[in-house]
């Protein structure tokens, strides 16, 4: 078997992505796991362009990369949680970790071997990718979201206001007595209101006028 | 992929509905938090718009839009009737509760308004993508109002748990569509009901994310083995959003199930029948024997709500017409006597608080006959006694098991109704029986005492007049599920 420029390339990224994965939950520093995380999703998007799936591979990197990669690196800096402790249980639990990763690993492998499609399978496909050349996965999978799936689209967006309207309910709080800046009254405060100039006599010494608002 | 606007007036009801809600919600954030009971009241005129709209200009005929998402017939509008009324009702006795606990932000009606879309979306799924967008929005407007007291620590831990376990729920839901899909490569129910057709045996692939589509939505309908939320859930809410949460969400999700299993696996209608007799049956049980250890009277509706989830089970376990035709007239019957019940709860009152014990409705006929008479009836209905509303759901219900073959399933829904006739008669006992443990308030709000008043008069002797149109209606909604 002859090996090509891509099989290279995709042997290549796809052990960056086993090894980097394997790393994120062997590093002993949780900030080299959360790097080691965005290296696995750098490659895992390699993956995709090399399928020909651009769009997921930018948004793997825009979202999971530029996000929520970040996010992990705030938490795990900010919240200085103590690793070696909640590592402690750890080789207690590995012969129940392990025995539910064989199961695992033998459900999938019934699966591999049982796979039987229905017949109908490809008929129903919903959407089949354009064989045509010219539309880029980009253009295909919009045209699909806006008209086939409106719908789902929609409510996807409705249920995200939820959400919204969720967090400020449980965490909004009025708070009273707080003292905020208004920029008005300060723009409209005139060098009037806040000193006046006095003439003081030598020797007399100055009665304060009474306090301007 | 066409680039064609697809029919909107099917879903005319839920548009309205959508802006209804985001234009309540402007109308909240700029006038602030005084506004909650002008909010309120435009909710509920607004979901009594949606449902005339829906009855005037929808019909009962079957429709589908959105590339075939979305599909309305006479059951859609059947179950979409109750789930307004379950809604309206619910946002009318809240007012007052809301108030006196310094929760009554506008937010509420608008969660309500949205979780109500949620479940008219569930009714009318006609994919297994549709069911679960609409699931999600319901879900989690009612894990917000499930912790709306939140500086209570038992309202968070409320909306915690059911958070958490409805997140679970939805994973196995999701789980399961997963392996349907990659099964028969379609979500969408019609075409997967004549995909399965001809097959002999059905793929195992297909059985497992069935059984895994079954787990996800009895955890919605909070039927056993997936009902441990349910009671700690009831406790910890508010009583008004408890009211709600037994009424509406559990008519919505009872008729997806119905849709998903009828309209999308008629043919493997032997293995959900099992799946469907077996949590039928304990949540019979269940709802029987553990509410017989109850003290506090939400956890010991949660019970009986998780018991008559059983009951209407066994209509859609018999898979026939006549089955489904039953299972919708009990949801019309539980309704009336949940909400009535609720309202009741809701009255139960004194000076330093609510009260929500069993005990304390302790020598109630002495304090308050009318409202002591009201919840007597209430009690007798839910235990299906005859001549009240709930002995005929239960009637129609074991007579279509009957009709089905199912009899050992009809003995045993029978012989649970006796254990729970148990619990029920024991808060007649302590109304009507027991040493009077102090009246409670009479100030209540006057929409509680027309809910309590209206559901009584519906549940008592009188039903026998409505009976048969509500027969009608069901048979009329039932028929429309296409039948192989």
């Amino acid at each position: 078997m002859e090996l090509t420029l891509t099989d290279i390339i995709f042997y290549l990224f796809a052990a960056t992505t086993l090894a980097s994965g394997m790393l994120v939950i062997s590093a002993r520093n949780p900030v080299h796991s959360v790097l080691w995380l965005i290296l696995a999703f750098f490659s895992a998007a390699g993956l995709f362009v090399l399928m020909g799936a651009e769009f997921l591979a930018m948004l793997l990197v825009v979202v999971y990369v530029g996000a929520v990669a970040v996010l992990f690196l705030f938490v795990v800096m900010m919240l200085d949680i103590n690793f070696t402790e909640l590592r402690q249980g750890m080789m207690q639990h590995m012969p129940l970790g392990v025995l539910i990763g064989l199961i695992l690993l033998v459900e999938l492998a019934t699966l591999a071997f049982a796979w039987n499609f229905g017949d109908d399978v490809a008929k129903n496909a919903a959407s089949p990718t354009p064989v045509d050349a010219t539309v880029t996965n980009t253009e295909a999978l919009g045209a699909l979201l806006y008209t086939d799936y409106i719908f789902i689209f929609q409510t996807a967006g409705l249920i995200l206001l939820v959400a919204m309207i969720g967090a400020i309910v449980l965490t909004h709080r009025d708070r009273t007595g707080v003292r905020r800046q208004n920029i008005g009254a300060q723009v409209r405060r005139k060098p009037d209101d806040a000193f006046d100039l006095v003439d003081v006599e030598t020797g007399q010494g100055v009665t304060l006028p009474p306090k301007k608002g | 992929m066409n680039g064609e606007i697809p029919a909107l007036l099917p879903a005319l009801p839920e548009i309205i509905l959508a802006i209804g809600a985001m234009i309540l919600l402007m109308l909240g954030v700029f006038r602030g938090n005084g506004s909650f009971t002008q909010v309120t009241n435009l909710s509920v005129l607004l979901l009594v718009i949606c449902a005339a709209v829906m009855i005037s200009e929808v019909g009962g005929e079957r429709q589908v839009t959105f590339n075939n998402m979305f599909v309305t017939d006479a059951f859609a509008v059947f179950a979409k009737v109750l789930v307004y009324m379950g809604s309206a009702i619910a946002l009318l006795i809240s007012g007052k509760f809301l108030a006196e606990h310094k929760i009554d932000k506008f937010e509420y009606p608008i969660l309500v308004l949205f979780a109500t879309l949620g479940m008219l979306i569930m009714v009318s799924a006609n994919n297994l993508m549709s069911l679960y967008v609409g699931l999600e929005l319901q879900s989690l407007s009612l894990y917000v109002l499930a912790a709306m007291n939140r500086d209570r620590l038992r309202s968070t831990e409320a909306g915690l748990k059911y958070f958490v376990l409805g997140a679970l729920s939805s994973g196995m839901l999701l789980y399961g569509i997963s392996l349907i899909y990659g099964f028969s490569g379609t979500t969408e129910f019609d075409v997967l009901a004549t995909s399965l057709q001809g097959e002999g045996t059905p793929e195992i692939g297909i059985v497992i994310g069935l059984v895994f589509l079954l787990a996800g939505l009895a955890f919605k309908v909070s039927a056993v083995p997936f009902h441990m939320w349910t009671p700690d859930v009831y406790e910890g809410s508010p009583t008004p959003v408890t009211a709600f949460f037994a009424a509406a969400p559990k008519v919505a999700a009872m008729a997806l199930l119905v849709r998903a299993m009828i309209n999308g696996f008629p043919a493997l209608i032997e293995e959900w029948q099992q799946v469907i007799i077996f949590v039928s049956i304990a949540s019979m049980l269940v709802g029987a024997f553990v509410a017989l250890v109850q003290t506090n009277i939400k956890r010991l509706m949660a019970y009986s709500s998780i018991g008559h989830v059983g009951y209407a089970l066994v209509g859609l376990a018999t898979g026939t017409q006549a089955g489904i035709e039953a299972l919708l007239i009990y949801l019309a019957i539980y309704l009336t006597m949940t909400l009535g019940a609720f309202a009741a709860i809701l009255s139960m009152r004194r000076s330093d608080g609510m009260v929500e014990t069993v005990d304390d409705l302790a020598g109630l006929s002495e304090t308050n006959l009318p409202m002591a008479v009201a919840i007597a009836i209430f009690m007798f209905s839910l235990a299906g006694i005859p001549l009240l509303a709930g002995f005929f759901g239960k009637w129609f219900i074991f007579l279509a098991a009957v009709e089905a073959g199912l009899v050992p399933l009809a003995i045993i829904g029978f012989l649970a109704s006796v254990v729970a006739c148990f619990y029920y008669l024991r808060i007649i006992k302590v109304m009507f029986f027991d040493e009077p443990s102090g009246a409670f308030d009479g100030e209540h709000g006057r929409s509680v005492s027309l809910v309590v008043g209206t559901a009584a008069v519906l549940n008592s002797p009188v039903s026998f007049l409505l009976i048969s149109s509500l027969a009608g209606a069901a048979a009329w909604a039932a028929n429309s599920l296409l039948f192989q």
